[in-house]
């Protein structure tokens, strides 16, 4: 289950009480590191805890996106069945990729990720979490390299082309998919999160177009007012102040709408998004569960075949070796009928001499 | 940053309740802004004009409590939604109204008709076109006129109307549209035009000088046909003039008669004119020879360098409005959208909820979807407000355009009197040279002596034609300078409503809006008090 605290794992007081074990982690200070296409944002780790596990008191460490993605990865592949906290998008159009809101949104999303693992129970004595926290650069890079890539495992890769090979014959053969476990519980739990993610992603969506609706409307009254106030100048006179009392006020209305665009952000439409993630990252973990159930499946399937082709092969063996036998006497019959016919012949040779 | 909205507890499918909270906190702070702001509109609420406004400064008002009730914005909102005439009884608008020659004009009942004496290839398929009736009461009278008018009677009143009040600011008629007959069937834009047309009469009915016109009075009133005669399309007019041009050159009728200076060359059959009064213009824009007489009014350069700002000015704010009320609409709808999303979820929420709390929840943040659909509807009634109030920026300049159109009468018929004035100081030196030559030679010649009396004559007429001009100059002079006082007076009355009447639309709706979240944030305010708690 997902936990959704938000702050630290344990509430402040009971880590006040000395030698409650506690982890405190916080994702901080977005610095934007390197120039041109390969910039990229890197953020400070701080790990303050009394857990033996753990080297130290408090620990700084420089992350970047990347290793936020591989600790990720790295938790889906080793803790299948668990619901994995999920991680802020990773493509961003590239405009705003820099923009103030956006870095400042992908820091919360990354704070809550390492704080939802740390609050969890399992997740949080992965070792490769341990990694991410304390590794200095050296070992992170090692670690990263040696994971992840495009030169996965050779099982992976045989894997792999039996998935396809399976796919393959079952199109050929007309053979339907396997049907995947249905009790009704699970059934009912699947529709059900199928449809919450649909109905909080519209929800989600037009949230997004809200925020974007103040900010035009700001926009919009910021122009109008200053149009009025100069419309205003032309006339003179005390109707100039009645216009130039509009405009002003317009112009503070902007103000507060985009104040308001912002808080709309940060604090509905993100957390809508979080949740819209975090069903997804259900799903993710509902899918593993069909794959290793259809693996569990056709590898069942492939011991039965197996087992079939032996106790054919036995039979066909004695078969193909009695056949053999057979063939050579009946071989030896014919040749004895051919030695027979030729008797008369050969005979009548015989004679002539 | 608040970074501590922690969940009022773990159980499962529970997310939705920390992003409905938080839009509660952000409601209450919408509701606080536009509180604050409505509360400090005051200005203008002292300048309720049941005179003109004096011209006093107003007041500005301390800064209030956010959360202080102005009294009358409510009822604003309550009344704007019943069907409202435009406005009340003491807005200096329809004291306008009220001194009018005529009580009612409406347009109505657009019917196809037949072109009476078309012959088609095809028959059956006569083309139609669409006649509108004009019903009308005169003050004073009893009798309620009804004529049936179609569109090109309407265009024929306009150019009628152009004719006779140059130098007025005559409200320009609704467009034409160059396209096929398809179009005109249709009942989108046959209502659009049949409105259209009513608020041209209407206008015309409130100019001073128009309202009680004959021209005006005929078209309403005189049953049948159109009585007033059509303009005679460009063709045949250049043809007419063509067939004049000869006999001018050769010398005859080369001076215009009086009656004819008195409307612009472009228009007419006198095709000389039209070439000596272009030549005249060259010579005094290109050329750069004074003219015998040029526009000295100093008032009216002002008023003209001003209304050419105010023209910009107000083009630009027109456009701006034109998005605001856009945006505002836009706002409205996703409001809409979102809250009918979330209460889709709520539904599904409901429905499929597996824990009690989740229908908790759900219950909840129903009442959030809800106030979101209310503040939707309100935005969308506020934007009907706007659009009336801001329609004033766009009517305004259509009355530019009538402006123009004066300024360019006074123009032509300056003109007209620098040609004549140019051809009567060259017709002047002609008879000077040919007296001087004469006198050479002794006793006179007499063909010379004769053009000389020829060239007399003709200047005598030239003289006439010349008087006309001047006096139909300073005529039109003379309505420029009442009309744009009469502007001036109307224009300030008019933007004053406008601002006053936006001001208090937007005040209204911005209360109803934050009712809508207040009361919301109210019922949920548990969740607000935990988050509180949890924080601390």
């Amino acid at each position: 289950m997902i936990s959704t605290e938000r702050s630290q794992s344990q509430s402040p007081r009971s880590s006040m009480a000395a030698g409650a074990p506690f982890l405190t982690i916080s994702v901080t200070d977005p610095v934007k590191m390197g120039t041109g296409v390969q910039a990229y944002i890197s953020y400070r780790v701080i790990t303050k805890t009394n857990l033996p596990e753990f080297e130290g008191q408090e620990k700084i460490v420089i992350r970047r996106y990347s290793d936020f993605e591989w600790l990720h990865d790295r938790l889906a592949e080793k803790y299948k069945g668990i619901f994995i906290p999920p991680l802020p998008e990773k493509n961003a159009v590239e405009k705003f990729r820099f923009s103030k809101e956006f870095i400042e949104l992908r820091r919360q999303a990354l704070d809550l990720f390492v704080n939802r693992i740390a609050s969890h129970p399992e997740l949080k004595q992965s070792e490769d979490f341990r990694i991410f926290l304390q590794a200095d650069e050296e070992k992170m890079d090692r670690a990263r390299s040696y994971e992840t890539g495009i030169f996965k495992k050779p099982a992976d890769f045989l894997q792999m082309f039996k998935d396809v090979q399976s796919k393959v014959s079952d199109v050929i053969l007309g053979k339907e998919k396997p049907v995947e476990e249905s009790t009704p519980e699970y059934e009912k739990l699947q529709n059900y999160i199928f449809e919450l993610e649909n109905h909080l992603a519209e929800a989600q969506k037009q949230a997004f177009r809200l925020v974007k609706r103040h900010k035009e409307l700001g926009q919009s009254l910021a122009d109008f007012g200053k149009a009025i106030k100069l419309l205003g100048a032309c006339e003179g006179d005390s109707l100039e102040k009645v216009f130039s009392e509009v405009g002003s006020k317009s112009e503070m209305l902007s103000v507060k709408l985009q104040r308001e665009a912002d808080n709309l952000l940060f604090h509905f439409e993100e957390p809508l998004k979080d949740y819209v993630r975090a069903v997804q990252s259900i799903k993710a973990t509902m899918v593993d569960r069909a794959n290793a159930f259809r693996q569990h499946f056709d590898l069942d399937q492939e011991r039965k075949y197996k087992e079939l082709n032996l106790y054919v092969s036995h039979f066909a063996f004695t078969h193909f070796w009695l056949c053999a036998k057979d063939f050579q006497l009946t071989r030896k019959f014919e040749a004895n009928v051919f030695t027979f016919q030729d008797i008369p012949n050969n005979s009548c040779g015989l004679r002539s001499l | 940053m608040m970074s501590s909205t922690a969940p009022p507890d773990l159980a499962a499918g529970d997310g939705d309740g920390d992003g409905y909270m938080t839009l509660s906190l952000a409601a209450a702070t919408t509701a606080s802004e536009y509180a604050s702001v409505a509360s400090t509109f005051d200005p203008l609420l002292s300048a309720l004009p049941s005179s003109p406004p004096t011209h006093a400064a107003f007041p500005h008002s301390p800064a209030s409590s956010s959360f202080v009730d102005p009294p009358s914005y409510a009822d604003v909102a309550a009344s704007s939604s019943s069907p409202h005439s435009g406005s009340s009884s003491a807005s200096p608008r329809s004291a306008r109204a009220a001194g009018l020659e005529y009580t009612f004009i409406a347009v109505s009942d657009p019917a196809p008709e037949t072109e009476p004496a078309a012959t088609s290839l095809v028959p059956g398929s006569a083309p139609t076109y669409i006649s509108y009736l004009v019903t009308s009461v005169r003050r004073g009278e009893h009798r309620r006129h009804a004529v049936r008018r179609r569109f090109r009677d309407f265009v024929t009143l306009a150019d009628r109307l152009a004719e006779s009040f140059r130098g007025h600011f005559v409200p320009p008629r609704p467009d034409k549209n160059t396209v096929e007959s398809q179009v005109m069937q249709r009942d989108e834009f046959v209502a659009q035009r049949r409105a259209a047309l009513e608020r041209y009469l209407c206008r015309l009915s409130e100019h001073p000088a128009i309202g009680p016109s004959d021209e005006f009075r005929v078209f309403l009133q005189a049953e049948g046909k159109m009585p007033l005669p059509s303009s005679t399309d460009v063709a045949s007019r250049m043809l007419d003039g063509a067939a004049r041009l000869p006999r001018q050159l050769l010398g005859e009728e080369t001076v215009s008669a009086p009656q004819d200076v008195l409307q612009p060359a472009k228009g007419g059959r006198d095709l000389l004119r039209i070439f000596k009064e272009l030549k005249q213009s060259v010579v005094s824009d290109w050329v750069g020879v004074k003219p015998p007489l040029v526009e000295e009014d100093k008032e009216f350069l002002e008023k003209k360098q001003k209304l050419q700002d105010w023209e910009q000015q107000l083009t630009s704010s027109s456009q701006q409005a034109e998005a605001l009320v856009k945006a505002q609409q836009d706002m409205g709808e996703t409001m809409g959208t979102l809250g009918l999303a979330l209460i889709k979820l709520t539904k599904f929420e409901t429905e499929e909820a597996m824990y009690g709390s989740q229908r908790i929840r759900a219950a909840d943040s129903k009442r959030i979807a809800t106030a979101a659909v209310k503040a939707s509807r309100a935005c969308r009634d506020l934007n009907t407000q706007t659009v009336k109030y801001l329609d004033t920026l766009h009517e305004h300049l259509g009355i530019m355009l009538s402006v123009h159109t004066a300024f360019n009468d006074r123009a032509s018929a300056l003109l007209t009197v620098q040609t004549l004035m140019s051809d009567l100081a060259s017709l002047q030196s002609r008879i000077e040279k040919l007296e001087a030559a004469a006198l050479k030679i002794f006793g006179g010649d007499r063909s010379r002596l004769r053009k000389v009396e020829e060239l007399r004559e003709t200047i005598r007429a030239t003289e006439d034609a010349k008087c006309c001009a001047l006096r139909e100059y300073e005529r039109i002079k003379e309505n420029n300078r009442s009309e744009l006082h009469r502007l001036d007076r109307e224009r300030k009355v008019d933007m004053l409503e406008m601002l006053k009447g936006y001001v208090k639309s937007q005040a209204a709706y911005a209360e109803k809006i934050v009712e809508c979240w207040e009361t919301v944030e109210e019922e949920t305010s548990g969740y607000a008090r935990r988050a509180d708690c949890i924080a601390r």
